[in-house]
Formats: C-alpha cells, structure tokens, sequence
C-alpha cells in the first residue's frame, strides 16, 4: 500500500470490494433473519452506508430492492439535518432511529427506515442504514396499498425520526405504540430484530475494516472513490451526443380522479452533464399516485442505472446528474398528499418516462418501454371453512420491451423490484382460492423487429365465503410503448365477473373494495413489453416460430406485423 | 499386474480431462488421466483405462460421475419432449415465477426447456389437499399422447397442479400414456421429488425427460463398451447427492445425475476430512472459468434441494450443496474507467485461454500473473499449445495493467492476485454466512487445478487457520466415485401448521421413505457393509417462507418434540426466540445410506518415491512474489517429500495436476495420508 491511498489503484478497489461486501452481508443478514415474506422471500430491502456529514451514499448491498438505490441518502440527510436543528434528539452510541415519513427521503409509508451512527474514537464516521417494507404500518387497507387514499393519514402510520434502540436497548413504549397501530402486530418483532441486527452485523464489519486501514485511510478511499464513480458515469454519459430528449409516460389515473396523469420528461445533455428536469408532467393529484422527491429522483437513478449497469452505486455516480426539484407537480408530493403507489407504480413510470427519452440517443443501451407495473391484486375475506380472516396479494410481472439484439423477456419482474412471485400451490395452500388459468397472454408483446415479451393471463375464483377486491395496477390506458418503429404492448386488463356478469373498473386498472362472493372470479390479463424497431424487419422464420408456439394468432400476426419487408 | 479381487475404479469426466484412480484389494493403486472426448465422453473412459492396462475381468466395480446431463442441459441439446399439464398450466414452465436474470439491465432471455407448440393441456384438476376436483378426462389425455407422437416426441413429461399431495391423476395418466409410449421416457412431475412449487418442479421434470434419452444412450454404449472389454460387474454412476446408483436404473431419474462431479469432490473431501479428524471443511475447486465452493459439517456434505443450475433453471432433486464463483485461471484483469483494476468477471475460458496458453489469448489472466511471480513453474505448464515465453507474457502485464496504473511488472501482476484473492473470499464468505456459518470455524480443502494455488492466501483473508491439501488433489473428483457409497433422499412435501398434524403422518412417511431406500439399495449389485437412515424436517414459523432444516433422531418423532427440536435449531441459527408463533411442517425428508468397506487412503501416497530429507525434496530454488518482495524461494516436488516433512513457507510444491503456493509466515506438515495441513498465519 502506498502513502497515499487515492494514488493506490490496488487498495483502492479492494477497500471498494470490501465496502462493497459490508452491505451486502448486511441484506444478507436482514433476509435471512426477517420474519416477514416481502423481506425474507422478495427482497424488498436494502442496506447501505452514508456520509456522516451529508447522508451521502457510500455504499449500497447490490442486491438491494432497486427503487431504493438512492433513497437512503435523502433519508439520512433529512435526519442528519433535523438532528443539527435541535428537531430530532442527538445520536449516542447505540442509537437506532426508526422513521418512515415519505415526505423526509422516503418512499410509501410501509417502507420503514432504520438509521444508526457509526462511531470511531467517539466521532460519527458514517451512518448505516437500512429500509424494510413491513407488511402492514395500519391505515385503512390491509398491506397499506389504498386505491383511493386521499390522505397520508388513511395510508397508516407515519413515524418521524424517533429513536427506537437507545443506547443498544428497544424502546418498548415506543415500540408498543407502533404495534397499538398495526395490523399482525405479533410478528413485527421478529422484522424489528432482523433489521437492526443487519445494521449492527454492518458495525462489526466495519469496525475490521477501519483496523485494517485505519479510519484516515479509508476517508480519503471514500472520497476518492466518489470522485472516480463520478468520472465513470461522466464517461458512460459521453455515449449520449449532446443534446435535447424528451419521453412521456401516461398513468392511467389516480385512483380518485379518472384522468391520465402525464409524466413528462426533459433531459438536456451538456458539458458532461445530464440535466433532467419534469417540466410539463401533470400537477399534484388526489389520490395516492402523488411521488415524493426522494422516490422520484431515485427512479432516475435507478432508469439510469438499468442502463449503465456497471457504474457502482455511490454518491458519485449521481453526481453529473442534476434533476431539477419538480416542484407543482404530482411528482413532488407535499405532505398530506397521499402517496402510497408511488414506489410501486409511478416510480417504474418514471423509469419508462426516462428509457423513452434515452432511447434515441443510446439505442444499444436501452429496450423499448416494459410492463412497467407490479400488478398489485389484493383480496381480503373471511374463509367459513378455516374460520379465518386472510388478506391475499397476487404481484404480477409482464412483458420486457424488445432491444437491439433480441425479443424482450416474458413475465419480467417490475423495474423497480427484484422479487419472485408466489408459487400457485403456495396460495391455494393458504387462501380459499382456486386458478383456473395462469397463462401466457397471447399477442401481448408490441409488434416490432425485436417483439416485446409477454404478460399473463390469470383467472382467479373465490372457493368459498365472501371477500373483497382491490387493485392497485397501471398501463390499462394504454399498453407499454415501443421505440424506433416498433408497436405498444398490450394494455393491462382487469374484469372482475360476479354472478356470471363482468364488471370492469371504472380506473381501468385500480380499484377497492369490490365485493365477490363464493363462485365469482377475478381476471387479469397484464401488459406486454413495446416492440424494438419496424415490425416489417421481423424475419420470416421468427414469425413462424411465433405462430407454431401460438404467440400470436393468424389474424393478430398478419395485422401487426404486415408482411415481411 | 492383475488388479486383485476387491478392485474399485473411479473414472470421473471433466471439461478437459479424464481421471481414473484404482484401488485394489492389496491395497494398491493406479492413475491414468486422458483428455476428454466431447462429443462421446466413453472413448475417454475406455482409452483411461486401457493406458492403466488394467483387466476388467478382475474388477468389482467402475463408479462413473459424468457430465453429460449437465452438458446437455447447458448447451441444450435435449431429446424432443412433449409435455401435459392440468388445463390452464401449460405455461408454468416458460413464465417462471417472473424475474430477470440480473438486478440491474432489462435486458436478457430465457427458452423454455420445452417449446410451447409441445405442451398441451388436459381437463383435470385437484385442490391443495390433494381432492379430485376435476378427474382425469381420458379420452382427452390420450388424444394428446398421440399428439405429441405424431410431433415426433421422444420423451413426455406429465405435470399436474398439486401432484405432490395426491399423484394419483399423474399415476393414472402415466399408465395410460405407456400403453401409447413407444418407450420408457416418461416422467411424472411428483416422482422425482414429492415437493409444492409448480414451477420448480416442473422445470425439474422437464431436465429429466429431456437428458434421459441420452443419458440412456451413454450409458448403454459405454455398458456395451466395458462389457466387450471383459468387465463382469454392473457399472455405477455418480448422483449429485453424492451417492451411487446403478447403470440400468440412472436414466429413470437422469435430472439427479446433474452435478455429479462437483459432487463427488466434495465426497471425496469429506472423506478424507473426516480421515484427517477435522470435519468442519470448505472444499475450493478452482478451474479454468469458476470455481466450485461447498461446505461440509460433521463431516458430511451439506445437501440442498433447491439448485438453480443457471439462470431460471431450478433443478429440484436433493444434491451435494456445491456453488459456483466466478472466478477461474482463465479470469481477465483489466482496468476500468475509474481507473481501477478488476478482474473478471470476463473469463477467456479455455479457448483462447489465458496468454500463456498460447491458444491466442491476448488478456492478461490470474493464470498469467501466477506466471509472472514464479508461483507456477513456466517450464510445466500442462494445457500449453504452443510455448510462450515468460517475457511476452510480462509484456502484456506491463501494456495492459503496470502501465496504466504506474506500476512494476511485477507490482502489477502482484495486485492481480491481490484483487482476485479478495473477490474469491468475499465470494466464499458469501457461501458459508448465507447459510449462517462463520468461516472462520471452519478449514478450507483445497483442490482443483489452481484450488491450492490460491488457497492460502484466500484463507489468511477469511482469516481460516488451516488449508488442507489432499495428496492427489486433481483426481479429487475420481476418488469421490472410489469411496462414495449407496444414498438416497427422499422428501415429502406436508406444509401444513405442526399442529394440526398428527404423529402417524409423521411416522408413515418417514417409515415410507425408509422402506423405499432400503429396498433400493438391497436392489443393487453392490456389497453392503451397513446402512444408516437419517430423517430431517424443513420447518418455519407460520407466516414466513425460509426453511430451517431440523434433524429428527427417529421415526417415532412427535409432534412436541418436533416443535422443541426447531425452536432450538431456530435460536442457534439466528438467536431469536419466537416460541409465541406456531411451526409450519414444510417437508419431511428422509436419507437411506448404504456404506461401502472403507479404503485406506494412504494408499494414496507411494512410499518409494518418498525422499528421508526435504533437501532431497527440493529441486530447484526460484524467485517468487510475496507482498511486494521477490523471495528465494525453495520448490519442492510433492511425491518425493518425506513422509513427516514440515514445510515452512515461503515454499512452493508442485506435483503433476497443481502446485500449492505455501506463503511466508505459514507452514505445512503433512500426514499420513499424505495430506499437506497449512497453518495459516492470520496476524499478517
């Protein structure tokens, strides 16, 4: 090791692997050790580590759920900030706050964060933090995913930063309240120990890493990590020609007011840099498709880090990007607005807002629009026959868009999230429902040189009892665009059939409280990815193979596809 | 000479080599390596073991891991398979359960195992508690047997929703689809592993009915050919739980063929783990592209049914836990745009291989900086095409990588190994917490081509205090197949809360299980010295979806013992106490054992060559790179070191197959099996 670390490539990226391996053993040891599904099974967390003096990120697990890259730094700033304004009481070893304010750095309320100082010779280093969606935080719909919110107030509960561990110990009154106000409360305790654990599993590692290098060492490695991280996302912008992109995308509506809510982006590549602002999107709205800033600039980063996937994630790889705060738009929200479809739902718009500019300049780089929705079904009731109350939650994937060198994926996962989907045996198991169908959506991938995947198909119908429906989905409207010639994928399609009549809802894809009966069945088709280029390119033996494998029929082939160039 | 009665062979298929070990009843021994033939692996086992000139009349048994299902499977050269599923669920196994395969990049494809022009659906349907809710509408089902002939299909899997709580529409369909079925390829999607997740199980399916028909071809060819060749006995294959099984009955589960290499190396270290009394191991296979990490407790292989052998490929049959790490010989340093070095996860692979390969390569690899620092012995090089000379390939260090970051050619070659040491840990680390074990309880077994190359210094950062080395480390694979014995896993998916279920469910299955192993492993041709049944349950709390596997000690287990063996299992893995929520019984799992006689694995070392000195041992002194500082460094050949040779680093050993890199501060003493024990020193 040389003197000088920042002279030092070799120690360099070995302290960068190191801080690297410190988070992801910290989401490691959240999973493992979380009680509930959403955590232990879909990932939905992340864990990382911040600047002591801004909450700027150093590192971030690379398995973390995507839409949090970047979240945590807002998070922690606002806390670092209120903490110096005498707002929030001053940290002291041992120290864990617990918050999950969306309009302080955060995303939806059930996105519960945990922020936790690491000190060195009684000096705060860098704080550790992680984010955990509880399965419930109380509010008026189990799971706290409101179609029709109009309040943060409905949405559950929202804590500011107040310190949950004092000195190493669970503050059990505070701890007693948030269980007074959420649903399963019994098994929070077991997520609440996972995800402090993890940030201390993140102490102990570091504390072998300062022994290592000493803690000056690994500062100057910190700070000229960032500054290198910069000057490869700075490298990885020259590929996009100077210039001005704008891309749209519509959300069907916000779940109060049936009208589309447009975002609009506008991304000005200059000296280096890339400017975005969201001049033009739609103003803030009355139900809970609002977005907060922090969940809005961190669909950016993320949009951008789908495209650049190489550059490691820390405060410096955002630093040649400035977005402009969209301050009057729904994208900005205000406290009470509500916002919990932000993280699931308007965030991957943002995301597809963003490929649709990029698109053009970077053609390699960038896939026509995906599904773009988690496809959040939930169905609450009562089962006679177990004599219990169940809340069920079918996510649903879609269709990728295609790209330049192949057909996009079918049933992809959200952009903004990394979880699987349940098994079918697993729900009949546990809830009194019966798949009739669990299929490929036939012609739902847009038509192009390089088809869009496909979304599915499911029928769901209730066995026994009386339950109610809600869906909180998006691009009914209209279907995932395509690029450069190529056709939109299909539109997600809801239809509810009770008594043997369908009933579709009003929103297209977002709605609450339906109420079903035993025999009545729930159908949804998802979207398909937009389609990559002319779809008169498609080669003749890709069509056929397209038509013997029933992906499309005769009839939707020859209209979508015309004949052959 | 005649092999003796009592005569085992091992003949084990790698990407690039052959290996066979014989072990006689004299306790005798004999090697042969030969290059492996691609596109039929028997020629290379028959010319393995014609160079051992060994009769095969005298032989009692050839134990045979294999890579062709996995080869088939990777490259996707599958038999024609047809598929029938439950109306509704054709699409399982091409909608997966809607992922991508990397976090970050929307990019990326997957294709079914089998298309869907060949997957029909079939009017049948049960209910999670296995209730008939739809029967089997026959007529129908036997349209689409025909069907799927007429398509020119070879194999036919038949999956149905919730067959692993009831197979008794899966049963019925495969009696009829054999009167059809002008062959034996039929697989039920409950038959290989009775476990939920349509998925999974399915997929698994799939693997088996594609790679069956091939198998099956393989191995009656090779059968065909050892007969010829005068050998009396029937042939054994390698599981990839680590057990062996029959050549006639392989095929019919040809999916748990997957693995059966790397599975019989992490026996073999077991074994000899166990030999040398330490039975807490990390086995480190390091190759040309990966490398291969498993963990053994108790000296026993940890046994995971849940691998996922690439992108949305789960394959879900009980195998040896092996993972896989993206590092190999063959991966590139390079530096990227924040001007830092990385290496891989580019591999050059095998072709063109790293530079000093001379096969084209033109990246610099960790093979060509463990060149450039005299820890491998430029003159020795195995898989060399045509001779490089060790000045090129510093030449391309210095452009490639000292240049750029202003240091020495040797500086440079050195960081290579530092960053790819401190990625393989990091991977490693990985391995062992996920599945919470710390490292560092644990010794590292290293083998492989370049296994012991990098294992001290992947120890000292895992901060591991001892590194064993077996005697022949590559043929560890080889001598798995010689010492494994008869196994079988058995699990039955119950998922239902512990207390609902009642103690004679518990006792049926598991007696169930226990039954159908002990009449497998009485069904095969192989002498028997005992047998040992383990049970074990995969539990949870109700509510959450990871699996704690308990042991059960008998299958008389109640319900209440159950409880209290997992909330203890529970507190020792995560020191959470949760005994306010009830257990979920997930599955119930049994293991049927059938022990072989033990072979004496000194065997291994040849007494003769042994030299009375280490000076004797020693044949020549180079200068070798460590921590920034070339070090005259003594080289020893491994066969000639005494039997009780303490070896102080910096020290280098070669042998034929690898070369153990012993750094300074550490010292090796070997044993009488002829392992080599690092004591690795951890304050540096």
């Amino acid at each position: 090791m040389s003197e000088d670390v920042t002279r030092d490539p070799v120690t360099l990226a070995v302290i960068q692997s190191s801080l690297q391996q410190v988070c992801d053993e910290m989401d490691m040891s959240f999973s493992r050790a979380a009680f509930s599904p959403i955590i232990a099974e879909a990932n939905d967390r992340s864990d990382g580590i911040y600047a002591a003096d801004n909450g700027e990120l150093i590192a971030q697990g690379a398995l973390g759920l995507p839409v949090f890259v970047g979240t945590m730094q807002f998070s922690t700033r606002v806390l670092i900030e209120m903490i110096a304004a005498g707002e929030v009481a001053p940290p002291e070893p041992g120290d864990i706050y617990i918050v999950n304010d969306p309009y302080l750095g955060g995303t939806h309320l059930m996105d519960v964060r945990f922020a936790m100082p690491y000190y060195h010779q009684g000096e705060i280093f860098c704080w550790l933090s992680n984010t955990g969606h509880w399965p419930d935080i109380g509010g008026a719909v189990p799971g706290g995913f409101s179609a029709n919110a109009t309040a943060v107030e409905q949405e559950g509960l929202r804590l500011p930063p107040v310190k949950l561990f004092k000195q190493g110990e669970l503050d059990r009154e505070i701890y007693s309240i948030i269980c007074s106000n959420v649903r399963v409360a019994d098994q929070r305790i077991g997520d609440v120990k996972a995800q402090s654990a993890a940030l201390l599993v993140g102490q102990e590692r570091l504390d072998q890493l300062v022994q290592r290098y000493s803690a000056p060492v690994l500062s100057d490695a910190i700070a000229e990590l960032k500054r290198r991280a910069a000057s490869q996302m700075t490298q990885r912008l020259h590929e996009i020609e100077d210039g001005d992109y704008t891309g749209t995308a519509i959300v069907d509506s916000d779940g109060v007011v049936n009208e589309p809510l447009t975002i609009q982006v506008n991304i000005k590549k200059a000296e280096g840099q890339l400017r975005v602002d969201f001049d033009g999107s739609s103003p803030p709205c009355a139900g809970p498709m609002n977005s907060v800033l922090a969940t809005t600039q961190s669909s950016v980063y993320l949009a951008l880090r789908h495209i650049f996937p190489d550059v490691p994630i820390n405060a410096g790889a955002f630093e040649p990007i400035d977005i402009v705060e969209p301050t009057d738009t729904f994208l900005c929200a205000q406290y009470p607005r509500p916002v919990s479809g932000c993280a699931a739902e308007v965030s991957q718009r943002i995301a597809e807002a963003v490929f649709a500019a990029l698109v053009k300049a970077l053609p390699q780089r960038v896939s026509a629009a995906p599904a773009g929705t988690s496809g959040n079904f939930a169905l609450g009731g009562y089962d006679p026959e177990t004599d219990r109350s169940f809340v069920m939650y079918q996510l649903s994937g879609g269709g990728y868009g295609g790209n330049h060198d192949h057909d996009g994926l079918t049933n992809g996962c959200s952009t903004i999230g990394i979880s699987k989907s349940p098994p079918i045996e697993v729900m009949e198991q546990y809830f009194p429902v019966l798949y009739r169908e669990y299929a490929l959506r036939e012609g739902s991938g847009g038509a192009g040189e390089y088809r869009g995947g496909f979304g599915i198909q499911y029928s769901i119908e209730l066995l026994r009892g009386q339950a109610t429906a809600s869906f909180v989905m998006d691009h009914g409207r209209v279907g995932p665009q395509g690029v450069l010639g190529g056709m939109d994928g299909m539109p997600n399609s809801v239809t509810v059939w009770r008594n043997g009549e369908p009933y579709v809802p009003e929103h297209l894809s977002k709605d609450q409280g339906i109420a079903i009966t035993a025999g009545d069945r729930v159908e949804v088709g998802t979207p398909g990815g937009g389609g990559y280029g002319h779809p008169s390119k498609r080669s003749a033996e890709k069509r056929k193979a397209d038509l013997d494998n029933g992906y499309y029929t005769e009839p939707q082939l020859t209209e979508q596809y015309g004949d052959p160039e | 000479m005649n092999a003796s009665p009592g005569a085992i062979a091992g003949i084990d298929v790698g990407g690039t080599f052959t290996d066979l070990l014989v072990v006689d009843g004299q306790g005798r021994v004999r090697f042969a390596k030969t290059p492996t033939t691609l596109d039929n692996q028997a020629h290379g086992v028959m010319n393995a073991l014609s160079h051992c000139a060994l009769p095969l009349s005298g032989v009692d048994a050839i134990v045979h891991g294999t890579t062709t299902t996995t080869n088939a499977v990777l490259e996707r050269k599958l038999a024609r398979t047809g598929m029938i599923t439950t109306r509704g669920f054709r699409d399982i196994i091409e909608l997966g359960r809607r992922t991508r395969p990397q976090a970050y990049g929307m990019f990326g494809t997957f294709t079914p195992l089998i298309p869907r022009s060949l997957r029909l659906e079939v009017d049948e349907r049960l209910d999670a508690r296995g209730r008939v809710l739809t029967p089997l509408d026959v007529g129908e089902f036997e349209t689409a047997v025909k069907t799927l002939l007429a398509q020119s299909c070879e194999s036919l899997v038949i999956h149905f929703l919730h067959a692993y709580a009831n197979p008794q529409h899966e049963l019925q369909a495969a009696a009829l689809a054999a009167s059809l079925w002008p062959n034996a390829y039929i697989t039920t999607g409950h038959s290989l592993l009775s476990e939920y997740r349509e998925y999974e199980r399915g997929v698994t399916a799939c693997v088996n009915a594609s790679v069956q028909p091939i198998l099956d071809r393989y191995i009656h060819r090779l059968t065909e050919e050892l007969t010829t060749a005068g050998y009396r006995r029937e042939l054994l294959v390698m599981n990839g739980n680590g057990g062996m099984v029959s050549a006639g009955s392989v095929a019919r589960e040809a999916a748990k063929t997957v693995m059966s290499g790397p599975a019989s190396g992490v026996m073999a270290a077991a074994y000899t783990g166990k030999r040398a009394g330490i039975d807490k191991l990390i086995t480190y296979d390091m190759g040309g592209t990966s490398s291969d990490v498993a963990l053994i407790l108790d000296a026993v292989p940890s046994v995971s049914h849940e691998l996922e052998l690439e992108y949305a490929m789960p394959i879900h049959v009980p195998m040896v836990d092996v993972r896989t790490i993206g590092s190999g010989g063959g991966s590139i340093a390079s530096i990227n745009d924040a001007g830092l070095l990385q290496v891989g996860p580019e591999s050059a692979g095998a072709s063109p291989g790293p530079i000093c390969y001379g096969r084209g390569g033109t990246h610099v690899t960790i093979s060509d900086a463990n060149l450039a620092l005299g820890r491998l012995n430029a003159d020795k090089l195995l898989a060399v095409d045509n001779a490089v000379s060790l000045r090129q390939i510093n030449q391309a260090i210095d452009q490639q990588i000292g240049q750029p970051l202003k240091l020495s050619t040797e500086a440079a070659a050195g960081a290579i190994l530092t960053i790819a040491n401190n990625k393989m840990a990091g991977a490693v680390r990985m391995v062992s917490l996920s599945r919470g074990h710390d490292p560092r309880e644990f010794a590292l077994f290293a083998f492989g081509g370049a296994g012991p190359l990098h294992a001290v210094a992947i120890a000292r950062e895992l901060r591991v205090p001892t590194v064993l080395i077996p005697a022949r480390p590559g043929i560890t694979n080889a001598l798995g197949c010689v010492v494994a014995d008869l196994r079988h896993d058995f699990v039955n998916t119950i998922n239902r809360p512990l207390h609902t279920v009642d103690r004679h469910t518990l006792q049926q299955t598991l007696e169930q299980q226990t039954r159908q192993g002990l009449q497998l492993i009485e069904d095969e041709p192989v002498s028997i010295e005992s047998v040992e049944c383990r049970h074990s349950a995969d539990m949870q709390f109700v509510g959450q979806t990871h699996l704690l596997n308990v042991p059960v000690p008998s299958t008389s287990v109640t319900t209440d013992e159950l409880q209290t063996l997992f909330e203890n299992a529970y507190r020792a893995r995560f020191h959470v106490e949760l005994s306010e929520i009830r257990a979920n019984l997930v599955n119930l799992n049994t293991t049927v054992i059938g022990y072989k006689t033990p072979i004496d694995l000194s065997v291994l070392i040849d007494s003769e060559t042994q030299c009375a000195t280490l000076q004797e041992a020693q044949t020549q002194t180079r200068p070798v790179w460590f921590d920034q500082h070339w070090y005259d460094t003594p080289i020893y050949q491994r066969e000639l070191l005494p039997a009780d040779a303490t070896i102080e680093g910096p020290a280098i050993i070669e042998q034929l197959d690898t070369t153990i890199v012993i750094e300074p501060g550490c010292t090796a003493d070997s044993d009488n099996d002829g392992n080599l024990l690092i004591k690795v020193e951890l304050d540096v």
